[in-house]
């Protein structure tokens, strides 16, 4: 029988190309210097320089590897009950008029990733139920690289910008973002950010969200990944989506549970969604999507938190170990501040302490972005945006004075 | 006003609704042969020993940390579970033109290649490649291939239910008239629903047609190792369409065999035609998953890499596997002679032929329905069973109402 040559082109030859997604780490760890500074990761970074085990989380995961009455059955779709309950009021408060009314459900996901993933899908198959919406939806300048992306991916190519960090002042300038939300299309989605920004970590005061809340034609998808984090209260951080909730908005909330308890390798998620009518249908609609995601999330770091999330003591412990994370944070900023402020120069450095949580923008251009990186072997994101936690006493000083010089020397 | 306000109800998916069914049914008799998990003979959910050994090992370590994995997984974990795929001594792998992606369970597998298959197979962005699933197939086949974007999902004649087979001749019938480069999911072994797999000279006789009309192989492979008991033996057609030189995906599922059904653990193997054209494909597949899941699980991964990759657990892990592959063989010979003594009507032979989890008994929606409401034996509507969910202390009242069904209902 003749025997048919397979072809000598591969079927994958269209395939370009694709530059890594983690180049700057990759860089960072074949960077061989011995001062070298990772400051453009995701993840809190101890006093030691490495990420963090909670004890609570090491104990309970050692509980969970010798119960005999756990099950390794498939879970829910929608992942456990105990766990998106928890999740649940955690975000919005026992109390909420919406769980009360019983207006919300959640979804255990895959990271914050896959919350934002699953929500963007969701909306886009159920979003005025018409023929497929496809936008637009309304990111903050700047953003995480991969934000646009999750949201092309799920189908909804019309992703716009709303103006949010200003480089002059270094803050948020509110005026302009309510302008960009006050002309925006009827209906549009718009990604707002509660426990702090990604990248710059600004924040919005209580007044700046109300009047940001007022433009009630808008459907408001929040990202809350480090709750607790930021102010140091799980209550003040998540305050923007209360009070959305509280004037009786639909809207939905991506959470990340990584930070808060370490677990990022295990990627705890959940997608909480506020509506006023329909919830079955949309969970049913939820689910449908989940089936073609993941078919059901992974157990183990959502049972490590829902088991912390439901026994009063542990809560207790756990909201104390956040609330240190905060506080460390803050100490690094006011550091950080201070010994700027003694090297000397027309500089202001106020903008460094006022938010709080993980991340921080200085008023970097590339060039000094660039040196910092190829000359001082400190990284960090192009955009001058660092992660405050991987500073420590260490290499402080190292820290800012190379800042100082980037800033100082003719570029 | 609502913005959800139209949202339609979905429908419920139909193994789903059966389980639920199940736990509300008060009826002390009452046997779930539904859902696609292994039971113990006291009808248990089964951890692993290797499993609850290795667990523990993972729970002690202090030096293991919590950081994001790599976008494309842990890199142990990849490498071991292709090999399980392809065999240790795999020229492909020799050759470094195997690559493979961590996924969330067989489904995120699927979910991976599918996505990239949309985006770079057959032209760039071209959603109207047709894409074949078999007829019965997995119920959620087709849902992962549209949701990635396909808009043309068709079956391909597989199950004769006359006969009780496999429709050979319609199966390469439809090979032969598809599109050239179509789309092929194909059941590495122990056929999802019906059990039934193609012999080797079958296999043999479909590559050669898809070779021909340069057909794209990809391979859903759930159940290694649980079919026959031999993980080697239950991947011969993966590694037999590698031989002959296709370019080909595995997605690959570790819930089954490892009873690892909630740590959602899965692998997608890629065979390129060289390692140029597997690095394009897996830096695409990165930036898929980077806005999929961003990062996969830790804790399955670890302790599946663990033990392939440590020779004595992976000695204890195939016995385990070939424990649970064991109690399906004994179950299928007992079904079968109990039928057989009760002389119930037509051939039960398939019911030892087929191979895996599950089998298809053949019994019509009527009887189904008959043996669900009356005899509180539940079961799909297409007459699936899974095996596993028979024991010494149910097979007897089974038989008894298969063959009662059988007998009155027509």
């Amino acid at each position: 029988m003749h025997q048919h040559e397979m072809s000598a082109r591969s079927v994958f030859d269209g395939a370009v190309f694709m530059p890594s997604q983690m180049k700057l780490l990759e860089d960072f760890k074949r960077d061989t210097h011995p001062d070298k500074v990772n400051l453009a990761g995701r993840e809190y970074v101890g006093e030691h320089g490495h990420t963090t085990w909670l004890p609570l989380v090491r104990k309970i995961k050692q509980q969970i590897a010798t119960d005999p009455t756990l099950t390794p059955e498939y879970p829910p779709n929608l992942g456990i009950p105990e766990f998106t309950r928890r999740a649940t009021e955690l975000a919005l408060g026992k109390d909420s008029p919406a769980i009360v009314e019983s207006r919300v459900f959640g979804v255990q996901t895959v990271g914050c990733t896959g919350a934002v993933r699953l929500g963007a899908e969701l909306l886009r198959s159920c979003y005025c139920s018409s023929s497929s919406w496809s936008g637009p939806i309304l990111l903050s300048s700047p953003c995480d690289d991969s934000l646009a992306g999750i949201f092309k991916a799920a189908g909804i190519e019309d992703v716009q910008y709303y103006r949010f960090w200003d480089a002059e002042s270094n803050g948020v300038c509110v005026e302009n973002m309510v302008r960009d939300l006050e002309n925006a299309p009827e209906q549009c989605l718009v990604v707002l950010f509660a426990s702090g920004h990604r990248p710059t970590g600004a924040e919005l005061s209580h007044e700046d969200w109300k009047r940001v809340a007022e433009k009630r034609q808008l459907f408001p998808f929040f990202l809350m990944s480090a709750q607790g984090l930021c102010s140091g209260s799980l209550e003040q951080d998540a305050w923007p989506v209360r009070h959305c909730v509280s004037l009786g908005l639909e809207l939905l909330c991506a959470q990340s549970f990584s930070y808060s308890f370490g677990l990022y390798g295990e990627r705890v998620g959940h997608l909480l969604c506020v509506l006023k009518q329909n919830l079955l249908a949309v969970q049913s609609q939820a689910e449908k999507i989940v089936q073609t995601l993941w078919s059901c999330p992974p157990m183990e770091g959502a049972r490590v938190v829902a088991t912390v999330l439901s026994n009063p003591a542990h809560l207790v412990d756990w909201q104390e170990s956040v609330k240190a994370i905060a506080e460390r944070c803050m100490l690094i900023r006011e550091r950080l501040r201070e010994r700027l402020r003694l090297l000397g120069g027309p500089w202001q450095w106020d903008h460094i302490i006022k938010p709080g949580g993980l991340y921080c923008c200085f008023g970097l251009n590339t060039q000094q972005v660039e040196f910092l990186v190829q000359k001082k072997h400190i990284y960090l994101l192009p955009n001058g945006c660092l992660n405050v936690s991987a500073i420590n006493s260490r290499n402080l000083d190292y820290v800012a004075e190379s800042i100082h010089q980037a800033l100082s020397s003719k570029l | 006003m609502s913005i959800f306000g139209e949202v339609p109800q979905a429908a419920p998916v139909a193994v789903f609704k059966l389980t639920a069914d199940f736990r509300e049914d008060q009826n002390p008799s009452k046997v779930n042969l539904g859902v696609g998990a292994y039971r113990t003979e006291e009808c248990q959910p089964w951890v692993l020993p290797v499993v609850r050994k290795v667990e523990k090992m993972i729970a002690d370590d202090h030096s293991l940390n919590h950081e994001y994995l790599p976008i494309l997984g842990l890199p142990e974990f990849r490498s071991s579970a292709s090999k399980i795929a392809l065999g240790e001594d795999s020229s492909a792998i020799k050759d470094k033109r195997v690559g493979a992606v961590q996924c969330l369970g067989g489904t995120g597998a699927l979910k991976i290649g599918a996505e990239f298959l949309r985006r770079w197979y057959n032209g760039t962005d071209n959603t109207k490649t047709p894409v074949y699933v078999s007829a019965p197939t997995w119920e959620n086949h087709n849902a992962v291939f549209s949701n990635a974007g396909f808009e043309d999902i068709r079956p391909y004649k597989y199950w004769d239910a006359g006969k009780r087979g496999l429709d050979l001749e319609g199966f390469l019938g439809d090979l032969e008239s598809a599109p050239d480069h179509s789309i092929f999911v194909l059941h590495a072994c122990a056929h999802n629903p019906t059990g039934t797999d193609p012999t080797q000279d079958q296999w043999k006789k479909i590559a050669d047609v898809m070779k021909r009309k340069s057909l794209f192989a990809f391979f859903d492979s759930a159940y290694q190792g649980f079919a026959s008991g031999n993980l080697d033996k239950d991947a011969w057609a993966v590694r037999y369409f590698v031989s002959q030189g296709f370019e080909l995906f595995c997605a690959q599922s570790f819930s089954k065999n490892f009873g690892l059904y909630n740590e959602r653990v899965g692998n997608l193997t890629v065979v390129a035609k060289d390692q140029d054209n597997l690095n394009r494909v897996l830096s695409q597949m990165e930036k898929i998953a980077r806005v999929t899941w961003s990062n996969p699980p830790s804790q399955g991964a670890r302790l599946v890499a663990i033990t392939l990759n440590t020779p004595e657990l992976f000695a204890e892990w195939k016995d385990n596997v070939k424990t649970m592959a064991d109690r399906v063989l004994l179950m299928r010979a007992q079904l079968k002679e109990k039928l057989k003594a009760l002389g119930t009507p037509g051939t039960w032979e398939h019911i030892t032929e087929q191979i895996g989890m599950f089998s298809f008994t053949g019994l019509n929606p009527k009887q189904v329905e008959y043996m669900v409401k009356e005899k509180h034996i539940y079961l799909m509507a297409s007459g699936r069973i899974n095996m596993c969910g028979l024991t010494t202390k149910n097979i007897d009242y089974v038989a008894e109402s298969i063959h009662e069904a059988v007998t009155t209902v027509q």
